[in-house]
């Protein structure tokens, strides 16, 4: 996994804090990777609340997607639906169609635990489990009926090299994964996520939690993540926006509002509500 | 300060809810003081006073009691006292207690001779040894006699342990094998007469020549007990009253025997001790009067494990329904609030349901069916242990429900999410992170059910429990664990030994330490179960933010 430490050296942003937005060049950004994520008219509505307005959008293999918009817009909402995490609320109701490579997931006949074993997800809460960090790491496998054990701990050395968080706690994965500090916690549980090999992660609002280090370092890990995954990140946090993702998406009242590339979002938005909402007008 | 002001401040609430925590404080202590000293303290051996009165006559006895006379309307009222004395010797007087005038006591004296000694009947005797004999002959009179003492009693333990191994272990197992035998003849009469062209006779014969072969063993071992009790009934000691009344004891009937005034203070707490360690590990005798608990000790632990082993699982399983799995709503808020109104029904009740229900229902059709032979003798349509803790089990489940939801509510949302969204199923999430996080606020549950259920009695003299059980529902035969046993248990014996004693003045300090006993054990199992969430809550105690 020396790879990783050497593609961090050359692929990542020059770091160090930035609170001004910086608006990175997409680079490559613009050149086509292949379609993972497709929405088509996905409408959600919990009872006879009607949540989600015929959301249509494609998220790009390898990319990472930014959802934006004040809060109680939706874009949470969306998020959850990319792995079927709303099911577990009564009285939900989705309709329109959402493909993860090209599988419609919620066709009768989708198997909800698949989609999820392809769909990892972040949560705004770090939420490890009250177990060792090695134990925390592998659940997936585990529950997954792998029992070997040179497989295991392979699969917990990657994931935590992963989540470069293996320098800081390979001297004790039998350690409660409740010991870590916040961002070390939150990198437990990307490493969790990334142990079962998804092909996309979901992150809800990750940093939120977090203090601007911590945020530093996912912010670095999201860049190294994205050269495997599809990642769909929802922030709060309109710097964080326009420095980690390629392609941001502005959400207002359940609506999508403007979808672009982040660079064109941030300096030249179409409209008018992304502009007021981007310079701080509202929200 | 205005009172108006001092009213809106709260000080008198301070004041108010400060006393009624101190006054429940008190009522406890109080409690356990009174049972503490009273049961702790009737080991302890006391002085035996010996007591001239002025006609002339002799008394001697523990010292129990000394009140004053109650005479109202005459000026002596409550200036003259009198003493309670425990003069034993019951096979003689008739009496175990006597009340004296202390006007009528010429002389008070404290004899260093005198014995008081514990034996199989009537009480203790109070008296002086005078003489030991084997058989017709004489081996040693006064002083040496009761030099002889502490070998007698320690001979007459052996001797009643290898007696006891006869009658109970070996004579024990023939009368098992006998009884095997006589219901497997009876399971075969049972299959001939369900299909009678069946051939039993090579079945038959066996089981004669079997027990032909344990009739043969019954009568060398009776033969062998017999000896047995013959030379151990041959040595016997003769003790004299102080009112010069003679009585011979078999040497076998001495259980233990002290000069209860010439005791040093460590040989005191010698007989304290090996009378505390008697009292927990005998058998009781006479009634329950005299011996010790052990039987009971056992029934109130194995009983409240049994039950654990039972409520723990249904009452986790259906709040696992009713939390995980029910759709919320009317019907589950209903079938909540029914639960939680089960607690409250009276526990006879539950008593009679178990009766009903497990006892005549469950166990005869367990009879009807794997013991058809034995009918009409029940084997599971009786009371019995399992019986017992079943309707424990039964009557404490809301408890165990009601923890167990509240423990499961607890467990974070954001802990299932994390399980679910990494492609758990729903039984998967439960089982691996769920029930873990759950464990300590279950075993809660558990606690509070096993203190319900330790201290619980009319439920139990349903259904199974007796003053008397001579056989442990756990021994060394086959099955080992004998479930339809019926058994003793503390809270009964407490009951039993208290109120329903033929000779309930001499039996009233076992109440008192039957009941320490009950507590000490309720907190022993509370204390382990503690211990066991304690360490379960270090292990997975849950994020800090």
């Amino acid at each position: 996994m020396l790879m990783a430490d050497h593609e961090m050296k050359t692929t990542a942003p020059d770091t160090g804090l930035r609170i001004k937005t910086e608006v990175k060049a997409p680079g490559n950004a613009a050149e086509d990777t292949g379609i993972e994520i497709v929405c088509q008219a996905v409408n959600l509505a919990y009872g006879d609340n009607h949540v989600l307005h015929d959301i249509t959008m494609d998220m790009q293999k390898g990319r990472v997607t930014a959802l934006i918009g004040p809060s109680g817009c939706g874009k949470s909402t969306l998020l959850r639906c990319l792995n079927r995490m709303n099911d577990l609320i009564d009285d939900v109701r989705v309709w329109g169609e959402i493909r993860v490579s090209g599988l419609d997931i919620n066709a009768p006949t989708t198997d909800v635990i698949e989609v999820r074993r392809r769909v990892g997800m972040v949560f705004q809460k770090s939420n490890p489990f009250p177990k060792s960090i090695y134990e925390n790491v592998i659940y997936g496998l585990r529950i997954a009926g792998i029992s070997d054990r040179a497989t295991l701990d392979a699969a917990c050395e990657r994931s935590l090299r992963g989540a470069a968080l293996w320098d800081e706690v390979k001297d004790r994965l039998d350690a409660s994964g409740l010991g870590l500090s916040g961002g070390q916690m939150q990198r437990l549980c990307i490493a969790r996520a990334i142990a079962v090999e998804p092909e996309i992660i979901l992150m809800d609002e990750p940093c939120s939690a977090l203090d601007p280090i911590a945020t530093l370092k996912i912010e670095e890990l999201i860049y190294q993540l994205k050269e495997k995954y599809t990642i769909v990140i929802v922030t709060h946090n309109l710097q964080q926006a326009a420095r980690v993702s390629d392609k941001t998406a502005f959400f207002w009242l359940g609506r999508l509002v403007e979808f672009g590339p982040t660079a064109q979002m941030f300096t030249a938005p179409k409209d008018k509500l992304t502009e007021d909402y981007i310079t701080g007008r509202f929200g | 300060m205005t009172l108006a002001k001092n009213l809106a401040r709260g000080e008198h609430l301070i004041w108010l809810t400060g006393s009624a925590l101190g006054i429940c404080l008190l009522m406890i202590l109080g409690l356990l003081t009174v049972i503490l000293a009273n049961g702790l303290g009737i080991f302890w051996p006391s002085r035996i006073e010996e007591l001239t009165l002025v006609d002339g006559s002799v008394v001697a006895g523990e010292r129990v009691q000394r009140q004053a006379i109650p005479d109202p309307g005459h000026p002596d009222h409550l200036k003259k006292h009198r003493r309670q004395l425990k003069t034993g010797n019951r096979d003689i007087y008739g009496i175990d207690f006597r009340w004296v005038n202390e006007s009528e006591i010429a002389r008070s004296e404290e004899p260093k001779g005198l014995y008081l000694v514990e034996r199989s009947e009537y009480g203790p005797l109070i008296g002086e040894p005078v003489k030991v004999s084997e058989g017709p002959q004489e081996v040693a009179t006064g002083p040496a006699a009761a030099e002889r003492l502490p070998d007698l009693v320690a001979r007459a333990e052996r001797d009643r342990a290898a007696i006891k191994a006869i009658e109970k272990d070996a004579i024990g197992s023939v009368n098992y094998t006998l009884e095997r035998i006589r219901l497997e003849r009876r399971k075969l009469d049972y299959r001939q007469r369900q299909d009678p062209r069946r051939d039993v006779s090579a079945a038959r014969s066996a089981l004669d020549r079997r027990e032909e072969e344990q009739k043969a063993r019954y009568a060398d071992l009776e033969e062998k007990l017999r000896t047995a009790m013959e030379s151990a009934a041959r040595t016997s000691v003769t003790f004299r009253t102080v009112d010069g009344k003679e009585k011979e004891l078999r040497a076998l009937d001495l259980y233990r025997a002290y000069p209860a005034n010439a005791l040093s203070w460590p040989g005191r707490a010698a007989v304290y001790a090996s009378r505390l360690w008697s009292f927990l590990t005998d058998q009781p005798r006479e009634a329950n009067t005299e011996g010790g608990i052990f039987p009971a000790i056992f029934g109130t632990v194995m009983m409240v494990f049994l039950m654990s082993l039972a409520v723990v699982p249904l009452g986790v399983l259906a709040a696992l329904y009713l939390r995980e799995y029910a759709r919320q709503g009317v019907l589950v808020r209903a079938v909540r609030i029914a639960v939680n109104n089960l607690a409250g029904v009276p526990s006879i009740v539950f008593g009679v349901f178990g009766l009903g229900f497990f006892v005549y229902f469950v166990g005869g059709a367990i009879d009807r069916i794997f013991f058809p032979e034995a009918l009409p003798t029940p084997t599971y349509g009786t009371g019995g242990i399992l019986w017992a803790s079943m309707t424990l089990a039964l009557l404490t489940v809301p408890v165990v429900i009601v923890a167990a939801e509240e423990a499961l509510a607890a467990v974070p949302r954001s802990m299932r999410e994390a399980s679910l969204a990494m492609g758990a199923t729903k039984f998967q999430t439960i089982l691996r992170v769920v029930l873990p996080a759950a464990a300590p606020g279950i075993l809660t549950g558990l606690i509070l059910a096993m203190a319900r259920a330790a201290g619980e009695v009319a439920p139990l003299m349903l259904t199974g429990v007796v003053k008397l059980a001579p056989e442990l529902p756990l021994d060394g035969f086959f099955p080992f664990f004998h479930l339809d046993r019926k058994f003793m248990h503390l809270g009964f014996h407490i009951y039993d030994v208290g109120f329903q004693s033929p000779n309930v003045e001499a039996a009233k300090p076992m109440v008192y330490t039957t009941t320490v006993f009950l507590l000490l054990i309720v907190v022993l199992m509370n204390v382990t179960a503690i211990m066991v969430r304690n360490h379960l809550r270090e292990k997975y105690k849950t994020s800090a933010f």
